[in-house]
């Protein structure tokens, strides 16, 4: 049958708003230029200036299919959108969508030093050639208690380790967040320390899993979500899935991280999603999965996330109460 | 000046029960709308919530307003505003025991037994029952005005516990929680004061009518 379904069609097929947006823009400015020429003394190439490459809602392809993908509902893109913690903008959860607008995301550039041979700085556009994209559906289990299912765009952080060519002297890989107080005025109030930095072990980086992402349903990431490159690690907690960073470092010792520095009896390095070890204060045997019913649903919360069968094998003999 | 005077109360009644009616209202009609968010659940929550500690605030704000503005007249609102936080508690806790444990008793048991903030919580509505229970001027007259008036000042308990559970549920930012615990710790700050002020007035009075009793003996 050629007519497709819809679940047939990759979200990465259809044509994100921006771009059928920006071609209205496109005509419109043709006209405005054609106007505006005899009248004003600018070039008519101002009026069709293309819009940067890699702005907001840009459209990322084409999209290698990943077998790490899971099928489960997706989570309404509104609801991905909307409901963020990422307290540079804001502690609510409606409240980086808010105040993130006007985050600058262009040009951006991430520099990878420390324990390696061939230290560098890459700008965007460079990390986005260094692999085919993948697109990777993933559950993502923030620890309060809530997860959604979002189809995540990047490929795996160990092509970036791999060409930073780690010494034997690294153990982990630390990493740290843009911080500014001009652009991200209310992170003063967020009750953690800024800028925001986050820690694997250097087998959890190299891991398959571990994503450096730069984009989700489609297109590239929206500032609230962590523009313009983040990553994520779908077996532990969300916050460990440090967004917008700007630097990786490879390290001996393990680095410090920011949810452990505020509160270090609740947040552990390791922070893998483990239904058998409760947060302090509440319970991790379930979780909410905000699918786009109305009131989500309460599921049972999955040894490391659903992910036990690629990722176990780098926690055996490990006591995961202890190294929470 | 008593504006009792000037305004019927009893006209005022109507208008300030719709009011306190608002945020369920407005809640209800943002469900309909989809405008709860992606997690409603925790958004009605967190609503129905800080509505029941504002209620309980306001609750215990008519004394001391009543007092300093000499404005008797507002303790006739009182038993409204106490009944509302008890509505919205009630919101709150079949919020919890419904949408966000689906009646699962095993897992509420052990929160309450295990969760310091649920456990507060807990307290702090299970402690507001006997009050809503006896809140009627029958009752009053059945357990006898000095009765009713030291079992009513477990809404002090009842306010406590409700910062304290607010307070040890937030992640990071502890603005808002340290707001409504300090603006509890001001309005029972008040009753601490006016008792202590009141033992020793009582205590000169008593003292001067033995003095003078003994003089007239």
């Amino acid at each position: 049958m050629l007519i497709k379904k819809p679940s047939d069609i990759p979200y990465s097929e259809i044509t994100p708003k921006a771009v059928y947006m920006n071609r209205r823009k496109f005509l419109a400015g043709v006209a405005a230029a054609t106007g505006a020429v005899t009248l004003a003394a600018r070039p008519v190439s101002e009026w069709l200036e293309p819009q940067s490459v890699l702005a907001d809602g840009t459209k990322l392809g084409p999209l290698a299919k990943s077998p790490y993908s899971t099928s489960e509902t997706l989570t309404p893109i509104k609801d991905v959108t909307h409901y963020n913690n990422y307290y540079e903008f804001g502690t609510d959860k409606s409240d980086p969508a808010k105040y993130s607008t006007k985050f600058v995301t262009s040009p951006w550039s991430v520099s990878v030093d420390g324990e390696v041979n061939k230290p560098g700085k890459y700008d965007l556009e460079e990390l986005l050639k260094l692999a085919p994209l993948e697109e990777r559906i993933y559950r993502h289990r923030c620890v309060e208690a809530w997860s959604i299912v979002v189809p995540w765009i990047g490929y795996s952080f160990s092509v970036l380790a791999k060409m930073a060519d780690p010494k034997p002297t690294a153990k982990f890989v630390a990493f740290q967040s843009y911080y500014d107080v001009k652009q991200m005025p209310l992170g003063q109030q967020a009750g953690i320390e800024l800028p925001y930095v986050e820690g694997l072990r250097l087998d959890e980086a190299m891991n398959p899993l571990t994503l450096l992402t730069f984009g989700m349903f489609g297109e590239t990431l929206p500032n609230q979500d962590g523009a313009p490159v983040r990553m994520v690690m779908p077996w532990k907690y969300g916050f460990k899935s440090i967004k917008s960073i700007v630097r990786v470092r490879f390290v001996k010792d393990m680095p410090p991280t920011t949810w452990n520095i505020a509160n270090a009896h609740e947040y552990g390095f390791y922070s893998n999603v483990n239904p058998q070890v409760d947060h302090p204060r509440w319970s991790q045997a379930s979780e909410r999965r905000l699918d786009g019913s109305f009131f989500g649903k309460r599921i049972k919360t999955a040894m490391f996330n659903g992910y036990a069968d690629q990722v176990a094998s780098m926690y055996t003999g490990m006591d995961l109460r202890k190294y929470y | 000046m008593d504006l009792s005077r000037h305004i019927n109360v009893r006209w005022l009644k109507p208008p300030v029960f719709l009011l306190c009616l608002g945020p369920i209202a407005h809640l209800v009609w943002m469900g309909f709308h989809d405008e709860l968010g992606a997690n409603p659940v925790e958004y009605i929550t967190h609503s129905t919530g800080t509505w029941t500690l504002v209620a309980l605030c306001v609750t215990l704000s008519v004394t001391p307003l009543r007092r300093i503005l000499e404005q008797n007249w507002l303790i006739r609102f009182r038993r409204m505003f106490g009944l509302f936080a008890f509505f919205y508690g009630s919101l709150h806790f079949t919020t919890y025991i419904w949408l966000y444990s689906g009646f699962d008793l095993h897992a509420m048991i052990d929160d309450v037994y295990k969760r310091p903030f649920i456990t507060a919580g807990f307290t702090a509505y299970v402690l507001m029952i006997p009050l809503a229970l006896t809140s009627t001027s029958g009752m009053i007259r059945r357990l006898g005005g000095r009765r009713w008036q030291l079992l009513h000042e477990l809404i002090y308990v009842s306010a406590l516990a409700g910062a304290i559970h607010y307070y040890w549920l937030v992640k990071s930012d502890e603005r808002v929680p340290l707001r409504f615990a300090a603006v509890v710790a001001l309005l029972l700050g008040y009753r601490a004061i006016f008792y202590a002020f009141q033992r020793r007035e009582k205590a000169a009075a008593a003292k001067k009518s033995a003095r003078e009793s003994v003089l007239s003996a």
